[in-house]
């Protein structure tokens, strides 16, 4: 019995993957697990001078120097506040590492390759290249980022450009 | 077994060991060669040979193949030393060097490059060996055209005639006895693996103390010595042809007497001798005669090597350079955290936690020793950098005909590794300018009354906390008017009454050169500026003394590492920023009076009677809630790449010693800012970059005053 439900699980993980789940305003957005590194609060952030406003500046990681970004103001929301209930998600791009700011973090959910749809052709704010899909999940609705080509895209200004 | 996981260690070690070479082969006397050195160089192109062999690389094993013959007649004697002989065995270990970066690389090393040493090597076997070859033994010498390499290596072909049994036998196979001892059985089962690949094994007997195995193979015993020697202790194993013509078995009984007994010291010595009177007569044709001499210098080399390798792995690790970092990142955070803890400590009720207190304090002691502990792992020895002169220097004054002594200083001083790296480009500059410009002609010198020979000085010394080094010749010294000429010439602004300091200052202005002639050692006028920045992107600076006829001294002065900085903290608004205390000249408070503002937005303080660019860090860094009348601020008086700045911040909050981190680490490069640390309370200050600063606050103030329409400034009210 309890090697049957190892085997399906294990099946299951094969085909499906983990993905955190936070919300931005009043939407659920999600991004794959493995890109996580940890979860904390926002706290010690040091402001740096002539960067875009999103960039909220660096902060120190256990002696890593992290940029924080907040993905409130680069995804225009209206209310951007700071309180003991804001949450930074740590995540490995590549080589680097870098903290999202979001409103909140709420659960993991695996989602199979059914679940996972395609992501339509969106707006100005975000645009489609940075999702990798829409996640439906009975009536919740995610969407999915591509966190590698969003924070290292140019629009993020995270990463020196070969002009720059 | 997975033999590419010895890789990195092979070339490690094949690095080292040319590097030993090249060492040797600079210190070498012509005339008088030290036998021990010319031990050494051979032993050194005999264990890469080895090791080429044992990972198949062909070509790498085929080169150091010739030049360790070469250097194996050279040791015996039988090939007389001259200059330009060196000169060849030097180039072949240049050629070695690129053939072990291009296997390095995961390629094969320049055809072209390999047939031209080989040729090269093999030419100068002739031309110094075939002459004695055939002048004794008239019937080689045909032999030695037809079929050069094998010929020419008249002391190769004995040593196989003998030990690998084969020749004498007319191509049957040769049986040895192989005796491993104190081998571990796992390991065993390997080592006789590895051996089956030379042929057939016989039997195989013994318990973990000692192994033997009987194969049968065409394979000459040096051979198998040397690839087993890269996976045991020469001194575990034992090599006997069984069964063979009693040539062999003595030989290598020889070896073994010479290297074990106690009497090896007299045995070996006379034998040695017995070799050279042998040497003359010794040809191909008389394998017996000529073997005696060479297994006691093996018997030699082995007793020598063994315990300098011994010596060497017990008294270093090899370590790569980001665990080092780690762990010094990790006591960096212990640091932090101990000290916070202090932090709350103290605000405790001093009567309720005495025991507290006090294990803090020896915390606080302990945390600062280990921090120091580790920061000298960084550190390497300056002779990590001097090493590399006596070749540069040697082969620039053949080029330039000039004779040159070079004497270093201060080797083991010890400089951050990644600093040692970085300060190689521009000493090599330095010495080579010294060699070109500075040092005369041996006649030139005669007449002015100096010794024919130029005496080129490198030192390393410990200043504070920082590393002085000095690079001094006794040559012309620079040339006063020269200077100033070339300087209005290429329009750098010059006085008649400048100090002969701020002349020697000159040099360094870009497009700089005094040489009448450009020649292809230096003068080309791209130098001395280059050296300059790159010594002060380490956060140093260079300084010249010249006495005319007398030489030309260049100091550098270096931070002793780049992890550590002294820094001054200050405040702007309720922002906390660093300022390398090494760039900070003064602070005052600017008057009212001393504050000018220029066209085009700019602003000066008169400070001395010097007018500095001001330079408002709250408005270059937009920083909010700042003061911005100049008056209540506190100017602090800076230099950055040779010019000065007068930056106006809120409060000076006090020294402290941070620990540098990279910001591009997981960021970029910002504006104004060289990297970032971690203060007491965990957070984050970013470490100031003067000159860039003032770049900053320049272009900042111009798109404002663009976008404003108006011409003077604002932000500060005069």
């Amino acid at each position: 019995m309890t090697d049957l439900n190892a085997a399906s699980a294990a099946a299951t993980e094969a085909h499906s993957r983990e993905f955190l789940v936070f919300s931005l305003g009043d939407e659920e957005y999600a991004i794959d697990i493995l890109k996580v590194q940890e979860i904390r609060g926002y706290e010690n952030v040091t402001r740096i001078a002539n960067a875009p406003d999103f960039i909220k500046g660096v902060t120190n990681l256990r002696g890593v120097i992290v940029p924080i970004v907040d993905l409130r103001i680069k995804f225009h929301l209206e209310n951007v506040e700071y309180g003991g209930q804001t949450v930074v998600i740590v995540v490995n791009v590549g080589e680097r590492i870098v903290g999202i700011v979001v409103d909140g973090v709420s659960d993991v959910m695996t989602l199979t390759p059914e679940q996972i749809k395609p992501a339509p052709e969106f707006g100005v704010t975000l645009s489609s290249d940075y999702l990798s899909g829409l996640g439906s999940l009975e009536d919740r609705m995610l969407v999915l980022v591509d966190i590698d080509k969003l924070l290292t895209s140019e629009e993020m200004a995270l990463v020196d450009t070969i002009d720059a | 077994m997975d033999i590419s996981e010895f890789y990195e260690t092979f070339f490690e070690e094949a690095e080292e060991l040319l590097g030993d070479m090249e060492r040797h082969l600079l210190e070498l006397d012509v005339d008088e060669p030290d036998a021990e050195q010319l031990n050494a160089i051979f032993r050194a192109a005999h264990s890469i040979k080895g090791g080429a062999g044992t990972f198949g690389f062909d070509v790498l094993q085929h080169t150091t193949h010739l030049l360790e013959n070469l250097l194996d007649h050279t040791r015996h004697g039988e090939l007389v030393l001259r200059r330009d002989i060196v000169d060849t065995f030097l180039e072949a270990k240049d050629m070695l060097h690129d053939q072990l970066d291009a296997y390095r690389q995961g390629e094969e090393p320049d055809p072209e490059a390999f047939e031209r040493i080989c040729q090269t090597l093999k030419q100068l076997a002739l031309d110094e060996m075939g002459k004695k070859v055939g002048d004794d033994a008239p019937g080689a010498a045909p032999a030695a055209k037809a079929e050069p390499e094998q010929a020419s290596q008249p002391e190769e072909k004995s040593k196989e005639a003998s030990s690998g049994v084969s020749d004498g036998d007319g191509g049957a196979e040769g049986r040895l006895t192989i005796a491993l001892l104190g081998i571990a059985d796992k390991d065993r089962d390997l080592l006789v693996e590895e051996l089956a690949n030379f042929g057939e094994i016989i039997e195989r007997r013994g318990d973990s103390s000692r192994y033997e195995v009987v194969l049968e193979t065409s394979t000459s015993i040096d051979d198998i010595e040397m690839v087993m020697c890269f996976i045991v202790e020469p001194e575990q194993l034992e090599i006997v042809a069984a069964g063979g013509p009693a040539a062999g078995a003595p030989a290598a009984d020889v070896s073994d007497a010479a290297a074990k007994s106690d009497s090896g010291e007299s045995a070996q010595s006379g034998q040695h001798s017995e070799a050279k009177a042998a040497s003359p007569s010794k040809t191909p044709e008389q394998p017996a005669k000529a073997e005696p001499g060479k297994p006691a210098a093996k018997g030699q080399d082995k007793a020598k090597a063994k315990p300098k390798a011994a010596a060497g792995a017990e008294s270093s690790i090899r370590v790569p350079v980001n665990k080092v970092d780690q762990i010094i990142n990790l006591v960096g955070e212990l640091i932090i955290t101990q000290s916070m803890l202090d932090q709350t400590v103290s605000e405790m009720d001093a009567t309720q936690g005495g025991a507290l207190v006090n294990g803090m304090s020896l915390l606080q002691r302990n945390a600062r020793d280990l921090q120091e502990a580790v920061m000298s792992v960084r550190m390497v020895p300056m002779d990590y950098v001097f090493s590399r002169f006596p070749r540069l220097v040697r082969d620039l004054a053949a080029k330039l005909d000039k004779n040159v002594e070079l004497v270093t200083e201060g080797e083991s001083t010890e400089l951050d590794k990644s600093l040692t790296e970085r300060i190689i480009d521009p000493l090599t500059h330095l010495v080579r300018n010294s060699l070109d410009h500075g040092i005369e002609s041996p006649d030139k010198r005669e007449a002015a009354g100096k010794s024919r020979t130029g005496r080129l000085t490198l030192s390393a010394q410990h200043q504070g906390g920082n590393i002085l080094i000095e690079v001094k010749d006794d040559g012309g010294g620079l040339n006063r008017e020269k200077l100033l000429a070339k300087a209005a010439s290429n329009g750098v602004p010059t006085a008649e009454n400048m100090s002969d300091d701020d002349v020697w200052q000159l040099i360094f202005a870009p497009g700089f050169s005094t040489a009448d002639q450009v020649s292809d050692v230096s003068g080309r006028g791209v130098g001395m500026d280059v050296v300059k920045r790159n010594i002060q992107a380490m956060g140093g600076h260079v300084e010249i003394q010249s006495r005319q006829g007398q030489g030309t001294t260049t100091r550098i002065v270096l931070p002793l590492t780049l992890a550590i900085l002294d820094g001054m903290s200050i405040k702007v608004g309720n922002e906390m920023f660093i300022l390398p205390l090494s760039t900070v000249l003064e602070s005052l408070q600017p008057r009212k009076e001393d504050i000018y503002a220029m066209a085009g937005d700019d602003v000066v303080m008169k400070v001395r009677d010097e007018y500095l660019p001001v330079v408002a860090v709250h408005q270059a860094l937009d920083v909010a809630d700042a003061e911005t009348e100049p008056t209540n601020c506190i100017a602090v008086i800076v230099q950055g790449e040779g010019r000065r700045y007068a930056l106006l911040v809120d409060d000076l909050i006090g020294q402290q010693q941070v620990v540098v981190k990279n910001l591009e680490t997981n960021y970029r490069k910002v504006s104004g800012v060289s990297a970032a640390t971690i203060l007491g309370d965990g957070s984050v200050a970013l470490i100031l970059d003067v000159t860039d600063l003032h770049r900053l606050s320049r272009t900042k103030r111009e798109a404002q005053s663009a976008s404003r329409q108006t011409p003077l400034a604002k932000e500060v009210e005069v």
